[in-house]
C-alpha cells in the first residue's frame, strides 16, 4: 500500500484537519466528524444533512455550503457514519424548519440514518429522508438491497439545496429531491480496484485487459467483468443500460461524466466526447454538463455517467448559486 | 434493588449475570480481534473489505468501556450492561453491522429488563428478542446470506435444547454448532441483502462474513456462559 497517510487508523480524522484548514468558511466538528456550513443553523431554512463512508471525496463535505448541504457526516472509509454523528449534525443545523436527510441507498447508510432520524424526532426535530438510488447496474431490486446511490447524489444534493435556499418547506424539498432521484440514472465501471487503508490490500483484483462493469462506489465488485475496449465502446456500455431504463427521448438532460478517483481528466473529457456523440444521435439534448471527479472510490480508476432528465424548474435550480468547496458558480468574489 | 421478573434468576451456577455477560463480551472481542483479517478477507470477496476492521474497532471500544466501568464487580443490571454494549457498538462500528449488532444487544436488553441475572430460559428469550430485532431492522430472512443464517439456527437450537431439558451450557453448545452449520451453509447461497447482493450469482461460492462474525459471537457465548455442559463430548 502506497498512500499519503500518517496511520491507516487515522485517515478520516487527519483528512478532516485538512478540510478545516483549507476551508475556513466551513466549521468542522472533529469529535463527531461532521462538516458544517459556517453560518449554520440558518433560522427558518430547511437544513440538508448528508453523509456516508469516507473515500468518496469531494462527496459529501465538498458539497457543504450555501446552495447545497448544511452538513456532511464523515464515516470511516467506505463505512456509513454512525447515528451519533448524524444526530449531532441534525441538531447543529436545524433552524426550526426541519431537516432533510439525503441518504445513498446502501444498507449501512440507510440503517444508521434511520436510527438517527428516530433519535432526532425524540428530540423534537422534524426529519424527512430521501434515499438516492440512481445506479442502473443493479438489475433486480427485488432480490437485492436495491439500486445503489452513486454519482446522482450530487444532482439531488444540488437541486434540493437550491430549493431549500430559496425557502421551500421540508415537504417541498423532500418531494423535489425524490423527483430528481426519479429522473436520474447512473452507470459506472472500474479499470482498477482500490485499497481501503485499514485493509492494506486492493479490494479485488482486475487483470490488465479487464474492466468491472456496473460498480458501486465502495470498491465492491460490479455485475460483470468484460474485456477493456476503446472509449467509444465503453461509453456505449455505460449509456445503454441508462437509456434502456428511462426514456430520455427528445428531452434535455444534465450529464455528468464522473471520475472514480484514479482516472485523469484527459480521459474523462475523452469519454465525455463519446457520450455527447451518442446522446446527440439519440436526440437527447445536453443542457448542462460536469466533467470531473466528484463521487469517487478512493484511487480506483474508472468512471460513471449520470443523466438527469431536466425540466425548466430543475434546470433553474441547478443554475442557482452554489458556494461549496467542490461546486461553485453564480457567486461573486 | 433490581426487580425480579419471569426468566430472571439469582446469580449463581448456570445463571447469566453482569459478570458472566462481561466475560462473554470480552471473549467476543478477543475472538473478533483474532479473526479480524479472516472477516475482512471474506468481506473483500463479496463486499467492501471492512467487516473485520470495523467490528474489531467497535469491540475494542467496548472492552475500553468495560475496563472503565467494571460491570462485573458492581451491581450492574443485565439490561444496563447490554444497553451500554449496544450503544457502544452502534457508535463505533458503523456500517450495517454496527446498526444490526447494536440492535441485537439493544433488544436483548429490553427483553431482559432490569434484573441482576437471567436463567437459561430468560437468556434464550432475550437472545430471541435480539435476533427478532435484527430481522426487523435489516428486513432480511433466512437464506438471504446474512448474519441471520447463523443467528436464527442458533436461537432455534438453544430453544430446542432447553425444551428437551438441557442446561444453558448444553443449549449454547448446540447453538454454537447450529450457528457454525448455518455459516457454512451460506457458501452456496446467492446474497439477497446487503452489499453482496449486488454481485448476484457471483456471490455464490463465498462464505458470508456476517454469518461468520455472528458464529464467533455465539461460540463465545458457549465458551463463557452457563458453566460446563452437563454431558457430551464438549463436557468436563
Amino acid at each position: 500500500m502506497k498512500k499519503i497517510i500518517n496511520d491507516p487508523k487515522n485517515v478520516v480524522r487527519d483528512a478532516l484537519y485538512g478540510v478545516a484548514a483549507a476551508h475556513p468558511q466551513l466549521r468542522v466538528d472533529h469529535a463527531q466528524r461532521v462538516v458544517l456550513r459556517g453560518d449554520a443553523p440558518r433560522q427558518g431554512k430547511v437544513a440538508l444533512v448528508s453523509g456516508g463512508g469516507s473515500g468518496h471525496e469531494p462527496l459529501h463535505a465538498g458539497f457543504v455550503g450555501p446552495g447545497m448541504l448544511d452538513a456532511a457526516c464523515a464515516g470511516e472509509v467506505f463505512t456509513s457514519p454512525v447515528p451519533d454523528q448524524i444526530l449531532a449534525a441534525t441538531k447543529a443545523v436545524d433552524g426550526g424548519a426541519g431537516v432533510l436527510h439525503i441518504v445513498k441507498n446502501y444498507t449501512g447508510d440507510v440503517l444508521n440514518f434511520e436510527l438517527a432520524a428516530e433519535l432526532a424526532e425524540i428530540e423534537g426535530i422534524e426529519v424527512k429522508a430521501v434515499v438516492v438510488d440512481d445506479d442502473v447496474a443493479v438489475h433486480n431490486s427485488l432480490y437485492t438491497a436495491g439500486r445503489r446511490g452513486v454519482a446522482g447524489t450530487l444532482v439531488v444534493e444540488k437541486i434540493a439545496g437550491a430549493s431549500a435556499e430559496a425557502g421551500a418547506s421540508l415537504s417541498e424539498v423532500a418531494d423535489l429531491a425524490t423527483r430528481v432521484n426519479a429522473v436520474t440514472r447512473t452507470m459506472g465501471m472500474a479499470l482498477t480496484s482500490c485499497t481501503v487503508p485499514a485493509a492494506g490490500r486492493p479490494t479485488f483484483e482486475l487483470a490488465d485487459n479487464e474492466i468491472e462493469l456496473g460498480i458501486g462506489i465502495h470498491g465492491e465488485p460490479g455485475r460483470s467483468r468484460v474485456p477493456l475496449a476503446p472509449a467509444a465502446d465503453l461509453a456505449q456500455m455505460l449509456l445503454d443500460p441508462i437509456l434502456e431504463d428511462l426514456d430520455y427521448g427528445g428531452s434535455e438532460a444534465v450529464v455528468i461524466v464522473n471520475g472514480m478517483g484514479g482516472t485523469p481528466q484527459i480521459e474523462l473529457y475523452l469519454l465525455y466526447a463519446e457520450v455527447a456523440r451518442i446522446l446527440a444521435a439519440a436526440d437527447i439534448g445536453i443542457v448542462r454538463s460536469l466533467v470531473g471527479s466528484y463521487v469517487t472510490s478512493l484511487e480506483m480508476a474508472g468512471a460513471s455517467v449520470t443523466l438527469t432528465k431536466a425540466d425548466a424548474e430543475l434546470l433553474s435550480l441547478w443554475d442557482a448559486p452554489v458556494d461549496t468547496a467542490a461546486l461553485r458558480w453564480g457567486v461573486r468574489g | 434493588m433490581a426487580t425480579q421478573t419471569a426468566g430472571s434468576a439469582e446469580p449463581g451456577e448456570g445463571s447469566v449475570d453482569a459478570a458472566a455477560l462481561t466475560e462473554w463480551l470480552r471473549a467476543v472481542a478477543a475472538s473478533i480481534a483474532e479473526h479480524a483479517t479472516e472477516l475482512t478477507d471474506l468481506d473483500a470477496a463479496i463486499g467492501d473489505a471492512d467487516h473485520g476492521s470495523n467490528l474489531d474497532r467497535g469491540m475494542s471500544a467496548l472492552v475500553g468501556v468495560l475496563d472503565e466501568s467494571h460491570p462485573e464487580t458492581g451491581d450492574s443490571t443485565v439490561d444496563a450492561l447490554l444497553k451500554s454494549a449496544a450503544m457502544t457498538l452502534i457508535s463505533t462500528v458503523g456500517g450495517a453491522s454496527g446498526a444490526l449488532y447494536g440492535t441485537l444487544f439493544l433488544r436483548m436488553a429490553a427483553a431482559a429488563g432490569p434484573v441482576n441475572a437471567l436463567d437459561a430460559k430468560g437468556f434464550a428469550a432475550a437472545l430471541r428478542a435480539g435476533v427478532d430485532g435484527v430481522v426487523a431492522r435489516g428486513k432480511a430472512e433466512l437464506q438471504d446470506k446474512t448474519m441471520l443464517d447463523a443467528l436464527i439456527p442458533a436461537c432455534d437450537a438453544l430453544d430446542a435444547a432447553l425444551a428437551a431439558g438441557g442446561s444453558l451450557a448444553d443449549g449454547l453448545q448446540a447453538a454454537a454448532a447450529a450457528a457454525a452449520a448455518g455459516r457454512d451453509a451460506t457458501v452456496p447461497l446467492v446474497a439477497r441483502k446487503g452489499r453482496a447482493s449486488y454481485l448476484g450469482e457471483r456471490s455464490a461460492g463465498h462464505q458470508d462474513p456476517g454469518a461468520t462474525s455472528a458464529t464467533l459471537i455465539v461460540e463465545a457465548a458457549a465458551a463463557t456462559l452457563g458453566g460446563p455442559p452437563s454431558a457430551g463430548p464438549g463436557g468436563g
